[in-house]
């Protein structure tokens, strides 16, 4: 395919992004509002000499991306919250092993079957922490066509580096808005390709880090380096280990390769005047929303957008600066999820308020408009 | 170089930690003599595994591996085999993982029919736990969770295997070691889904609630049940339900899943789009 611009649905530039990346192979379990990414990577990706696996369920879609990745493809999945609950199980050993992939996650509304064509933003901290067990998250949310492909061709190049899943949060209204972008084909995309760890195979330890802090290239299996996933507590070598001090060890570097990264993995815009009245503080298609009050100003206020494209880690002090004292509102399709982590970082007396929505219905800006006047003025 | 079984054992964590009578060990040393009889390097085997006592099968393999979740080591054996067909792929389960909890990937991958070597270490109950029931306990038989007899029916496994598309089925014993190495090499030689199938013995969880208390207890059982497919075929349907067949019980010749992909690729590489 050759540099051109496109008009294309936000689900297929995820499957744009996943190819500029490299990725090949797709294993997945169709579901509404997802399916297009699934029906797109079976068509493009056996093209190319990938594979695309339709299985029995989201368990095994997770558990296929995971088997393939370490078999040395760069995989991904795409899903909806009930498929998302179930491929937590399977998403811890990724993270216990140190599996690159990426998981799209196309919201719904909710809670269980839901609206299941109604679109919602309320995986947010089942996006953290839904996954048992001490962990950390790395989590991307989209909210235009660009971004679905920009933000799934990073996920990639991020799984890679840090040797971990990257879930891509999008939802209803952007994997289905239709918007014309430019294309960057896959031989112009320099992804990240996977190294070899440069050791002798036979001092190859699998949970080690190299010279630049990144934990050590992957190795595929088949090569001369043995690897061994293991999603139980492990040595650095993926040998089990009941060991309380291993544990500590093994839990601290899963968590901190991450956490302590958090400056590198941030991904936010400013959009508006500098010197606002009120920011809107906003992901995903709810941003979309926001950005229509920064151009209309209701009520003559100086609005701003904080437009969020990494969730995970929360990038906490760089929202902290850019808002200084500026009263912050926090729109959101669900019932309060985010907001919780932006008042955690902005402490009990800022002026911080929620604007919530949950019926799988979007936020429209004159009721957020409404509130934001009766609020700020 | 010649490789040799040992080549494809992590002898330096002997011993095994599973129970003194259990037949592990029996299956993990047959598996190391077929893979090293076969020649496939350790680095080019992938075993996969989930949880219970079988699911430890990794730790004394010095193949590649995946220790996952319980009952999905098919599916990410599947993952592993999709994307380098190349590999040789394990499986290694017991049967909570396999028929019990992981029933579904079970069935699917038999139908996919891909080149997947299962091997099932089937011990009648949940020894990892406490040695509560599982999905191929017999009906009537005691556990720590069906004390007054069990109320549900097992699974035959091979039989689901064939009925659910498995290119290679094949039974044996932990006794019957002669006949488990030569399915073994079968299997390892099937392009598609092979089920290898191992009655094992649970002395301490299984035997002690079934009259079958000590590891030669379970040995007897085990060579008094099993009998070759011919001679079962031969039996009454009486005599039937006092034995098992073993050997290999189905074998096709339907084509897997790795040269149907292959057509695919091919299709959609000279498709128009």
């Amino acid at each position: 395919m050759s540099d051109k611009r496109t008009f294309v649905q936000g689900n297929e530039a995820v499957v744009e992004g996943a190819l500029a990346a490299g990725a090949s192979f797709f294993a997945g379990y169709p579901i509404t509002p997802s399916s297009e990414i699934a029906e797109m990577a079976a068509r493009r990706l056996p093209a190319i000499g990938g594979v695309y696996m339709q299985m029995e369920d989201e368990l095994a879609s997770m558990a296929a991306i995971v088997g393939a990745s370490l078999a040395g493809a760069k995989s991904f999945t795409a899903t909806s919250g009930p498929g998302l609950s179930l491929m937590l199980e399977n998403l811890g050993v990724a993270i216990m092993a140190e599996v690159p992939c990426v998981i799209v996650d196309v919201q719904r509304s909710g809670p269980s079957t839901g609206l299941a064509t109604k679109p919602a933003q309320a995986d947010v901290m089942m996006a953290r922490w839904g996954s048992h067990g001490d962990h950390s998250a790395i989590v991307l949310a989209p909210s235009s066509v660009k971004e679905c492909f920009d933000l799934t061709r990073r996920a990639f190049d991020l799984a890679e580096e840090y040797r971990h899943p990257v879930l891509v949060l999008s939802d209803a209204i952007v994997g289905h808005m239709r918007e014309d972008i430019l294309l960057v084909p896959p031989e112009d995309s320099n992804p990240i390709t996977r190294r070899d760890p440069g050791v002798d195979p036979r001092d190859f330890r699998m949970h080690s880090d190299g010279d630049d802090g990144l934990p050590i290239p992957l190795p595929p299996f088949g090569s001369e380096y043995l690897v061994r996933a293991n999603s139980s507590a492990h040595d650095d070598t993926g040998y089990p280990s009941a060991d309380p001090g291993q544990a500590r060890k093994t839990i601290r570097r899963l968590h901190d390769k991450v956490e302590n990264a958090v400056h590198r993995i941030a991904d936010y815009e400013v959009i508006g005047p500098e010197d606002p009245d009120v920011i809107l503080v906003a992901y995903g298609a709810t941003a979309r929303t926001a950005e229509q009050l920064v151009i209309d100003s209701p009520g003559g206020l100086r609005v701003a957008l904080l437009k969020l494209r990494s969730l995970w880690p929360f990038p906490a002090d760089a929202v902290r600066e850019l808002v200084g004292e500026t009263p912050v509102i926090v729109p959101e399709m669900n019932l309060g999820q985010m907001v919780r982590e932006v008042e955690r970082i902005l402490g009990p007396h800022y002026p911080c308020y929620a604007y919530n929505r949950s019926d799988g219905q979007a936020i429209h800006p004159d009721e957020l408009a409404e509130f934001m006047v009766e609020v700020i003025s | 170089m010649t490789l040799g079984y040992r080549d494809y054992l992590l002898q330096d964590k002997f011993p095994l930690f599973w129970c003194p009578g259990c037949g592990n060990g029996i299956i993990i040393a047959s598996l190391a003599r077929a893979l090293a009889r076969r020649g496939t390097p350790p680095n080019r085997v992938v075993t996969t595994t989930g949880i219970g006592c079988f699911g430890k099968a990794d730790d004394y393999l010095a193949t590649n591996s995946i220790h996952g979740t319980h009952g999905r080591a098919l599916a990410f054996a599947s993952g592993v085999k999709a994307s380098n067909p190349e590999l040789t792929v394990l499986s290694l389960m017991g049967d909570g993982d396999c028929a019990t909890i992981g029933g579904n990937h079970f069935l699917h991958a038999a139908r996919r029919n891909i080149g997947v070597t299962a091997v099932v270490s089937n011990n009648l109950n949940y020894g990892m736990t406490g040695g509560q029931y599982s999905a191929t306990t017999p009906a009537g038989q005691f556990s720590s969770t069906s004390l007054y007899g069990n109320p549900e029916e097992g699974f035959d496994l091979c039989a689901v295997a064939e009925a659910a598309g498995a290119s290679l089925v094949a039974r044996s014993t932990v006794y019957h070691v002669g006949v488990l190495d030569r399915i073994l090499d079968r299997a390892l030689e099937n392009p598609g889904f092979s089920l290898v199938e191992v009655m094992s013995s649970c002395p301490v969880h299984y035997g002690r609630r079934n009259r079958l208390p000590t590891p030669v207890d379970m040995m007897k059982h085990w060579r008094d049940h099993g009998v070759p497919k011919s001679r079962y075929d031969a039996m009454t349907e009486e005599e039937r339900r006092e034995h098992l067949p073993i050997g290999v019980l189905h074998e096709t010749s339907r084509a897997d899943f790795h040269s149907r992909y292959a057509h695919v690729q091919r299709a959609a590489a000279g498709g128009v789009e």
